[in-house]
């Protein structure tokens, strides 16, 4: 945690943004207090049956609350019961129940300590286990043993359900039993010391629309009851006593982010459709599956790009077919009819990845990444490729080959897709070989013998950041040369024209991923260019896809014409603003209003 | 106790996607506490109580894993035909 003190009253805390949104309210402290300290002595032995008694008694006041618990569910947390029934049996367990009284017995120690060390007995099973699911139930033992723990000590249960005004809740960590008792429309936000965006609190948190900012460390010793703060589920920010303007700054971002909530909710599912009737498909670029949500929520109709990079980093091995095939299959899923454009391997000199090469390559934007690694490192490769073609079983998989330079890298991958089809089909698992397989267009070659690939693959996605820079060889990130970056340039403008054309001309369609597709500014162009479909962050989505509606393609087109006529940068960025400056930029300031 | 017999012992795997998680546990421990004799779960030669939520959990049953299920009396294969059932219905889970 991040602590930064302002002035003597406003606090700010940095964690981790559990659910977007953002809320002023009072706080109310979910206390847990007097659990943690177990005291332990001793017991006369012929007292043993009465502290059994004492424990027995604890037990049977922990089912009985909940069993109330369950049934005051409130009907849309009613799926997550059978944790709540789990924690029951639980209750009764040899490991947990009969364990306890074994040790009161005998150790002749207190109910309390024998609890203890029956919990920590029970939970020691689990650090063995490796199945991070599996492994993870030792916080319904924890859960289960504070819940008698509780009573045993005489103290008085958290009772979320008898909040009486709307508050923000602090804790410590919220247990799924604590969650469901809460009177949902009395919360306005949650605020937690543990848990990150997996978490449960988080889930709920999305579910019901309410800003969570969790993994605080220690916010809940911070707080007192009734502290007016901020949450800020976008930044995961907490403002604790926030001065005058802070709250004057916040009240106003509340009703700008209500406003663009419903602006986004009525129109962002509409079909983009341009005024002479062309409907474009806007999709979402995606790093990890819980991003398919905000795809949907923006509106996004697929997913045009899958980086699939995120499962192989951070870690000394590669991931198996099994991994990589779960979690391609529930994005597809999730997304099933809509597309989801998995592009393979792409690593690079930023991304450490194990087995990658360890030698520094003096060049490596130019050196051995995506399809280049992959074919060196067939079976890597053929991993990724297997798990693909068995998600598509379970849905509409487009695979998207990146930094294909030569004709030769995508025989190469054909013939590896032909061998795992056949040692699928021998093996019996459910795949699909007849997906549409495209190719990044990024890198110049490609671009430049666009008609020859034309005819080997099903569509092209031009990677504009990457063509960018290598059109023009200037590195971005380097700030003496990039003045020279622009996609505006006349050469990317006409390579995207070049592929466009090539595509057409073998009826394949041409998409683009990259920052060139989600700025307003470069719309027109892009439609006039004959782009087909556009990809981009998910928050984009719904302003690009405004913009669609406003605009004619056989307009565009002869914008484009116009366009492909200039010879400078300049000239190109004043045409637009010449043409459609004051269309594009109020529509940008109403947008942001 | 009483001589174990070969029919009292039976070999399963475990199907469903997420394996031997906290749902699946608590249903083969319903059952198991109503059988008149022990019921064991055995994985690897590893033997723990079937009427233990917390015992099954810790097996670590993933999908695909072998595990024999045993009891001691022949008063009780009815509750091992019923969890070798729920096994083999993955637990009804979707």
């Amino acid at each position: 945690m991040k602590k930064v003190q302002t002035d003597a009253s406003e606090v700010r805390l940095h964690g981790i943004s559990g659910s977007s949104g953002i809320c002023i309210g009072k706080a109310y402290l979910v206390d847990r207090e007097g659990v943690d300290v177990i005291k332990k002595y001793a017991i006369n032995s012929h007292k043993a049956a009465n502290e059994i008694n004492r424990f027995k008694n604890a037990v049977s006041k922990a089912k009985n609350e909940l069993v109330d618990i369950i049934k005051g569910l409130p009907s849309d947390l009613r799926q997550n019961a059978y944790i709540l029934e789990t924690h029951l049996l639980l209750l009764n367990d040899k490991m947990l129940h009969g364990k306890t009284v074994e040790i009161i017995k005998n150790e002749s120690v207190n109910a309390e300590w024998a609890l203890k060390e029956a919990t920590t007995q029970a939970k020691s099973l689990f650090s063995s286990i490796e199945d991070p699911y599996l492994k993870g139930r030792s916080a319904d033992i924890e859960h289960v043993s504070n819940r008698i723990m509780r009573n045993l000590v005489g103290f008085k249960d958290v009772n979320i359900s008898g909040i009486n005004k709307r508050v923000i809740l602090v804790a410590d960590n919220l247990s799924p039993a604590e969650t469901s008792q809460i009177q949902l429309e009395k919360i306005m936000g949650f605020i937690t010391d543990h848990g990150g965006k997996a978490s449960h609190t988080s889930i709920i948190a999305r579910t019901l629309e309410i800003p969570a900012v969790l993994g605080l460390g220690s916010a809940s010793h911070i707080i007192n009851n009734d502290d007016i703060i901020i949450v800020d589920g976008m930044e995961g920010l907490v403002i604790i006593h926030p001065e005058e303007e802070t709250l004057v700054e916040y009240d106003e971002r509340i009703k700008k982010y209500a406003a663009h909530k419903a602006e986004i909710k009525r129109t962002s599912d509409l079909q983009a459709k341009s005024t002479d009737g062309k409907v474009f498909k806007v999709m979402g670029n995606i790093e990890l599956p819980e991003e398919i949500v905000t795809v949907k929520d923006h509106g996004g109709d697929g997913i045009g790009l899958f980086r699939t990079e995120f499962l192989y980093m951070n870690r000394i091995d590669f991931p198996d077919e099994q991994e990589l095939f779960e979690q391609y299959k529930e994005v597809v899923e999730l997304m099933a009819p809509k597309p989801v454009t998995i592009r393979t391997l792409d690593i690079n000199g930023d991304k450490e990845i194990y087995g990658a090469p360890k030698t520094k390559e003096a060049n490596p934007v130019l050196g051995l990444r995506a399809i280049r690694f992959c074919l060196k490192n067939p079976d890597v490769f053929k991993t990724q490729l297997r798990a693909i073609l068995r998600a598509a079983a379970f849905g509409n998989v487009r695979l998207l080959l990146p930094m294909i330079s030569g004709c030769e890298e995508i025989q190469e991958t054909y013939r590896l897709l032909d061998e795992i089809a056949n040692a699928l089909e021998k093996q019996g698992l459910p795949y699909r070989r007849d997906i549409h397989i495209g190719i990044m267009v990024e890198v110049p070659s490609a671009a430049i013998i666009a008609d020859a690939m034309a005819g080997l693959v099903d569509f092209f996605s031009i990677g504009t950041n990457d063509l960018v820079q290598y059109t023009l060889a200037a590195d971005r990130g380097n700030r003496h040369v990039d003045y020279l970056y622009n996609a505006l340039h006349p050469a990317v403008i006409r390579l995207i024209h070049h592929v466009v054309v090539a595509g057409n001309k073998n009826h394949i369609k041409t998409f683009m991923c990259g920052e060139m597709a989600a700025d307003i500014m470069n719309l027109p162009i892009l439609i006039g260019l004959g782009v087909d479909e556009l990809s981009m962050s998910p928050q984009s989505i719904p302003a690009i896809k405004n913009m669609i509606r406003k605009f004619s393609v056989s307009e565009c087109r002869e914008f484009a014409a116009e366009v492909l006529k200039k010879i400078t940068t300049e000239a190109v960025m004043r045409l637009i603003r010449d043409t459609y400056g004051n269309k594009l930029i109020n529509d940008l300031k109403a947008e942001k209003e | 106790m009483n001589k174990l017999e070969n029919n009292l012992t039976r070999e399963i795997t475990v199907v469903n996607e997420l394996g031997l998680h906290a749902r699946p546990a608590a249903k083969i421990a319903e059952l198991a506490a109503k059988a008149a004799s022990n019921v064991w779960l055995i994985k690897n030669g590893e033997k723990v109580d079937a009427s233990s939520v917390i015992d099954i959990l810790s097996l670590c049953g993933t999908k695909g894993t072998r595990l024999t299920i045993q009891t001691e009396r022949s008063d009780d294969k009815i509750i091992l035909k019923q969890i070798v059932d729920l096994f083999e219905q993955g637990f009804k889970e979707p």
